[in-house]
């Protein structure tokens, strides 16, 4: 056991922490103040410009290798930098879906082609990827997609629909399953699809979440001609109708760490620890100091995740408890917030817009029942 | 960084185990329950004695193993799986770091005013203010006190304080209570871990409706929380060990969050322990209620969850 920093990972620290507050005063001068959300048209613009500067100077994807926009962090690096970054008010990630989601099952499934094609492009926000899975009819039962993707000369014809699409309306791609072999059943017979949304037959239409944003949308496939070259490399990820093993590696990283790092929650804790100083209650400032801890522990959980992953561990169902912890610890966070902030909670600002986002974590991902049944039957052995 | 036992850790972890459940079983533990003050069984703290468990924490050149919490926590989490009923955090936890090794079975007043296995002990660790002392069992008064789990083998103390005191340090004082709170955090992680594994195998056993009652959604959800509380619990109390052995500026902080944490989660195992066993968990037939009981005993020593969690509040300056 070893719970310090070396000098090298400091400093990585340090020029991490620089870069963030001198760049974050710069975009927010850019954009006159602070901009506004990244799920809303206008300020999906605005945040491209973030993830530009990000871009420019490597910070956009740091675990990646450098010839795909990346600096080759170690994943002890890519930690610290998330820390950083949350902690500086850096804002959320609209690229996340893109870089965080599809990006680990190009690396793992990918034609060297289609890595050199798609990865670099994506890092730099010049094509903006949204996650084409649920549909009306599949949520957390995702195999039961009924979207057809019809095999025909140089290419492929796409029915269906998709929704809940994060972003969908202000992204130019989306990555999905297809049902390929219309006789299969379940999870075979799927097809991974990565899909240029401006084809022939596509139609997006952008719908509000629940705090009123456009960040949800829902795509239209009508007889969508999709050509094999319509991405460079090939618009299919790994074999066709293996699309499921393709995808499931994606559902490893959306419930693990790479989505939510503990940076994020860590932040939160900090600011509503700020505002159980401020009102100065003490029930409040004793659950506060408990949400504190409980984002603390995930901190701690996940350098143990990382030793084990740099070890070369794969990572496994215990993905779900960490889905689980992540997700309920956030609308814990926020809960206690608007406790604290009483009669003013209902105000429109970052702690009831924080709280509207946090009560779709136990949603997304793979709701917090089917984590449940996961760790259960995969980590403790019962019976299915 | 690395968060994670080591091989050493590990190997000593697996002897200990290996010791504890040929040694402390189910049986023993119901023993404990049974022998008047003053004849707890020895066989198995003889056998940690011999292991050098009890000087974990002691310099090698004073006859102990000098090595550190890291070690001496995964081993008494070891000692919360099987619920041993003697003072292994009292003695190898708190008192050997002031009186090193050869002061024999020790326990402490410093945890709460119920004194475990006080008329077993051979040395009593007491403190008032700042103050420590050892005395010998033989110069107190104790009154023994029924306690839920009589595996406590609880006692109220009388000292008229004369003798030597230990110590006046007011930071030798903090500390102990900090070592205290952390070796019963990672006794209640393995309580905690014990009780999960019984409730798995009995809801995997047991059939109603023609099934085994653990594929019923209800029942797996109840164990998933159960498993999700101490597995964020264990690697806050493996950092308050190191935190502890290094002296850490956030040490207090540190150990009131395994405490806190490590109290919430095995009171929850607890709870879904005892639900998923349904009747023939609420029986003093099955080993459940040992495990249980001691679970209610240890979250409310050496400071409970609210305390703990006052205390990390006013680290954080909240």
């Amino acid at each position: 056991m070893d719970l310090t920093w070396s000098t090298a990972e400091q400093a990585f620290r340090a020029e991490a922490r620089d870069w963030l507050e001198s760049n974050l005063a710069a975009w927010r001068d850019q954009h006159g103040g602070e901009p506004a959300s990244g799920d809303t048209r206008v300020g999906f613009a605005q945040h491209l410009h973030w993830e530009r500067r990000l871009f420019a100077d490597g910070w956009a994807v740091v675990s990646w290798p450098e010839e795909h926009g990346g600096r080759g962090a170690s994943l002890w690096e890519w930690l610290i930098f998330e820390e950083e970054y949350y902690r500086s008010g850096a804002p959320p990630r609209v690229t996340q879906n893109g870089v965080f989601l599809l990006a680990p099952s190009l690396f793992e499934f990918g034609t060297a082609a289609q890595q050199a094609g798609i990865l670099r492009r994506m890092a730099a926000a010049d094509d903006l990827w949204c996650q084409g899975w649920s549909e009306p009819n599949a949520g957390s039962d995702l195999a039961s997609v009924s979207s057809k993707a019809r095999r025909v000369d140089g290419g492929w014809v796409l029915d269906g629909q998709k929704t809940w699409t994060t972003r969908g309306a202000f992204c130019t791609h989306l990555f999905g399953l297809f049902r390929s072999d219309p006789e299969s059943a379940r999870h075979k017979g799927l097809t991974y699809l990565l899909v240029p949304l401006d084809a022939p037959g596509i139609t997006v239409r952008g719908f509000g979440r629940l705090d009123g944003d456009e960040g949800f949308a829902e795509v239209f496939f009508d007889d969508a001609f999709l050509a094999d070259d319509a991405v460079p490399g090939g618009v299919v990820l790994g074999h066709p109708e293996g699309g499921w093993a393709v995808a499931m590696a994606t559902a490893g990283s959306e419930r693990g760490l790479t989505l939510r790092s503990p940076g994020r929650f860590l932040a939160t804790a900090e600011r509503l620890l700020a505002l159980a100083r401020a009102r100065g209650d003490a029930v409040l400032r004793r659950r506060a100091a408990t949400a504190w801890m409980h984002a603390d522990a995930y901190q701690q959980h996940t350098l143990g995740t990382v030793t084990r992953l740099a070890a070369g561990d794969k990572p496994g169902a215990e993905a779900s408890l960490t889905k689980l912890w992540w997700s309920e610890l956030d609308v814990e966070l926020h809960a206690i917030a608007l406790d604290l902030l009483g009669p003013e909670a209902e105000l429109d600002g970052p702690w009831s817009k924080g709280w509207q986002f946090a009560l779709s974590g136990p949603i997304y991902a793979g709701t917090n029942e089917i984590q449940r049944n996961i760790a259960a039957e995969r980590l403790l052995g019962l019976p299915r | 960084m690395k968060f994670a036992l080591g091989d050493d850790q590990i190997a000593f972890r697996q002897t200990v185990r290996e010791l504890l459940a040929k040694e402390a079983t189910p049986g023993v533990v119901r023993a404990a329950w049974e022998a008047p003050p003053g004849e707890l069984d020895r066989g198995v703290w003889n056998s940690l004695e011999a292991m050098g468990v009890l000087g974990v924490l002691v310099p090698e050149g004073d006859g102990g193993l000098g090595l550190d919490e890291t070690f001496l926590v995964p081993i008494l989490e070891e000692a919360g799986r099987v619920a041993l009923p003697h003072p292994l955090v009292e003695t190898a936890m708190v008192a050997a770091p002031l009186l090193g090794v050869g002061a024999g079975m020790v326990t402490t007043d410093l945890g709460g005013p119920l004194v475990p296995c006080a008329a077993d002990a051979d040395r009593l660790l007491l403190g008032w203010g700042h103050t420590l002392a050892a005395v010998d069992r033989e110069v107190i008064e104790l009154t023994p006190v029924l306690t839920v789990d009589r595996a406590r083998r609880a006692a109220l103390v009388t000292y008229d304080g004369t003798g030597e005191p230990l110590s006046d340090d007011a930071a030798v004082h903090a500390l102990a209570l900090d070592r205290g709170a952390l070796g019963t955090a990672a006794v209640l992680v393995g309580l905690g871990q014990a009780m999960l594994d019984l409730t798995v195998g009995y809801v995997t056993e047991r059939r109603q409706f023609g099934q085994p009652v653990g594929s019923f959604q209800a029942v797996k959800h109840h164990l998933a929380d159960a498993a999700l509380a101490l597995e964020f619990a264990r690697p806050a109390v493996w950092r308050a060990a190191w935190s502890v052995a290094q002296a850490e500026p956030t040490r207090a902080r540190d150990v009131s969050m395994a405490k806190a944490m490590a109290s919430d989660a095995a009171e929850l195992v607890g709870r879904k322990a005892l639900q998923c066993h349904g009747a023939i968990g609420y029986t003093v037939e099955a080993d459940l209620h040992l495990y249980l009981k001691r679970t209610w005993a240890l979250a409310r020593t050496w400071g409970d969850s609210a305390h703990h969690t006052d205390r990390v509040a006013d680290a954080l300056g909240a």
